[in-house]
């Protein structure tokens, strides 16, 4: 199962935000989409960094002012990618080990999608709903 | 239409495609208290059940029987099946939108993906697929001819398809004669001279998509010796870094009988069965009557992806692997419905969590719907298409509540039932499937096998007592 089997199912839809944008923009769009992180891409649509609530937060701890300030201050500029050949257990390993939560794609250095920690725990729970489904039918005989 | 799913004006869905997505999704519509749903399943060919029927092995019964869930959920009294109606050719979209509220196409992978090597199409150069569905008795493929008086056969891939083709190259006559395989198949491989088998893996055997229960069989066959090369078997660097760091135990269980299958000595057996890894086929070589003799192997080498994934690269190192007959394993490929959106890509129907979307602007398509191997891409076991369809159901349900169906003019039953009968009169019913079935299976126990497949739709309309 890869995430080419994620992106399918989908779409490739990416909420991206200028890294000159200020932090009361990101919030006010990660609230509209319901998303807990935002690509940032520059005036040439390059990946440049990405931006997450737990930015923001931890960020907001040692200032208040953190609204005003423009998403480059505070966004992770080594962003960790992924493609669409990875597959979920490289990904869920990923993920645990350097505690990020989103995982932009790229295919042939183009942005096709967003992998987040909620698709992986979905396709797993499903993988694994799958397979003892499966198993228990053969076991039994029938289902 | 807001009254649509309740008893007196109920949800009328198509489904395209009676294979496990489509049979898992009319259950969860069943499932679903206080609707009130009326389904017809449409198939291109006279049996349901797709790759259960037409992928699963044929010694591999015990899987086929998830088919008594479909049993149940097709006689339930608002099921009806079409068999033998063709989406795009008896009946079409526009049809299927004036008679239903919703359509959820569930029509699988049809075709190979390509390796897109030279030499590909050289005689004696398949697809597995079509090998599978051969010895299936799928009836297009019927009279399709594969020269097993080879000796050296290749398969091309290390999942459990590509093991399914070298097993079933491997077991002996009267193993395969206890089984449901197709007759002709039988009689064809009876006189097989194929000796030694091949199954190449592009990565290590840490990677090999098989399973453990199908790997283990390969190393129980009666008249089969099966080997790995030790340099093959031994792991690499970065998968014992990365077995190390995750112990996956049903990795390392599978590496073990691998590298037990390395230390085996050959008992003699008259075929024998080479695993082979970290080699991908970079052309196929034939000889000037466009028969394929030979392919040339690069060897590879492993690297990891920023994400960890480990995947192949090619090194300087080539070999010839001679060879008279070749199957391509490396993965079953969507076809394009008409009126349909299509990602081409990826070989599945654009679409959004099972919402059939158009492309510009990417929006949803009222009233289409997709599940299973079309929705997602080839993958997973049969019971993955279960939460699949799962997903896409509750889709339908959103929608339904919030008035985003179609509107049919004409939505009864009976309407559909017509319009069918017009288009194709000779079309196969749940029952008439059910006959089928218990001819099959009777024919099957005369010869102690567990059915004995009709292969040619006119055998089974006649059958059936239809004259073609």
């Amino acid at each position: 199962m890869n995430v080419k089997n994620i992106l399918a199912i989908k779409g490739r839809n990416v909420i991206t935000i200028g890294p000159d944008k200020s932090i009361k923009e990101a919030i006010a769009l990660m609230d509209a989409q319901n998303i807990g992180a935002l690509i940032v891409l520059d005036e040439d649509q390059q990946l440049v960094g990405i931006i997450s609530e737990r930015d923001i937060i931890r960020a907001f701890v040692r200032r208040e002012d953190v609204l005003s300030l423009p998403v480059s201050q505070l966004m992770t500029t080594k962003v960790i990618t992924g493609v669409p050949q990875d597959d979920i257990h490289s990904i869920s390993n990923l993920m645990t080990e350097h505690r990020v939560r989103h995982l932009p794609i790229l295919s042939n250095g183009q942005l096709v999608g967003i992998i987040s920690i909620g698709d992986v725990v979905k396709r797993q729970r499903d993988t694994y709903k799958g397979e003892v489904d499966t198993l228990q039918t053969q076991l039994m005989g029938e289902a | 239409m807001t009254d649509v799913g309740s008893a007196l004006n109920p949800l009328r869905v198509a489904i395209v495609g009676a294979g496990p997505a489509g049979f898992y999704t009319a259950e969860h519509l069943f499932r679903e208290s206080d609707l009130a749903v009326e389904i017809d399943m449409f198939d291109r060919l006279p049996t349901p059940f797709g790759l259960v029927r037409a992928g699963v092995a044929p010694d591999h019964q015990k899987i086929k029987s998830v088919t008594k869930v479909y049993d149940r959920i097709a006689q339930q009294p608002n099921f009806r099946f079409y068999g033998y109606v063709e989406f795009g050719k008896d009946i079409h979209l526009d049809d299927l939108k004036t008679h239903y509220h919703q359509i959820c196409f569930t029509t699988g992978a049809q075709t190979d993906r390509s390796l897109n090597i030279p030499g590909e199409d050289l005689l004696g150069s398949y697809p597995a697929t079509e090998f599978v569905a051969w010895y299936n008795g799928h009836p297009d493929f019927r009279n399709n001819h594969f020269d097993l008086s080879q000796e050296r056969v290749a398969v091309i891939g290390v999942g459990n398809v590509a093991v399914d083709v070298a097993r079933i190259l491997c077991r002996t006559p009267e193993e395969l004669a206890q089984t449901d395989i197709a007759d002709h198949a039988l009689e064809a491989l009876r006189h097989s001279r194929v000796k030694e088998v091949y199954l190449l893996g592009r990565r290590g055997p840490a990677q090999a998509a098989f399973t453990n229960p199908e790997i283990k069989e390969m190393g129980e066959l009666l008249d089969a010796d099966v080997t790995v090369l030790p340099r093959e078997a031994r792991l690499d660097l970065l998968s014992q870094a990365d077995l190390e760091k995750n112990p996956d135990k049903s990795t390392l269980k599978k590496v073990e009988i691998l590298q037990e299958y390395a230390r085996r000595q050959p008992a003699g057996k008259s075929r024998r069965l080479t695993l082979r890894f970290l080699v991908s086929p970079v052309e196929l070589i034939g000889d000037e009557t466009g028969q394929i003799q030979a392919m040339k192997l690069v060897r590879n080498e492993l690297y990891a992806t920023e994400a960890g994934t480990l995947r192949p690269k090619p090194t300087a190192e080539y070999e010839t692997l001679p060879v008279g007959l070749v199957f391509r394993s490396v993965g079953y490929r969507g076809v394009p419905l008409p009126g349909v959106p299509f990602n081409d890509d990826w070989g599945v129907i654009l679409n959004e969590k099972g919402r059939i979307l158009k492309s510009e602007p990417r929006q949803p398509v009222t009233g289409l719907y997709t599940a299973g191997w079309i929705k997602r891409g080839p993958s997973g076991v049969i019971g993955t298409n279960k939460p699949d369809a799962a997903q896409t159901v509750r889709c339908m349900l959103e929608d339904l509540n919030q008035g985003h169906i179609l509107n049919p003019i004409h939505a009864e039953v009976e309407a559909a039932k017509n319009l069918i009968c017009r288009r194709q009169p000779r079309y196969i019913s749940y029952n008439d499937w059910l006959r089928l079935d218990e001819l099959e299976v009777t024919r099957g126990k005369k010869q102690g096998r567990p059915r004995l497949k009709f292969t040619r739709v006119e055998e089974m309309l006649a059958a059936l007592g239809q004259e073609t």
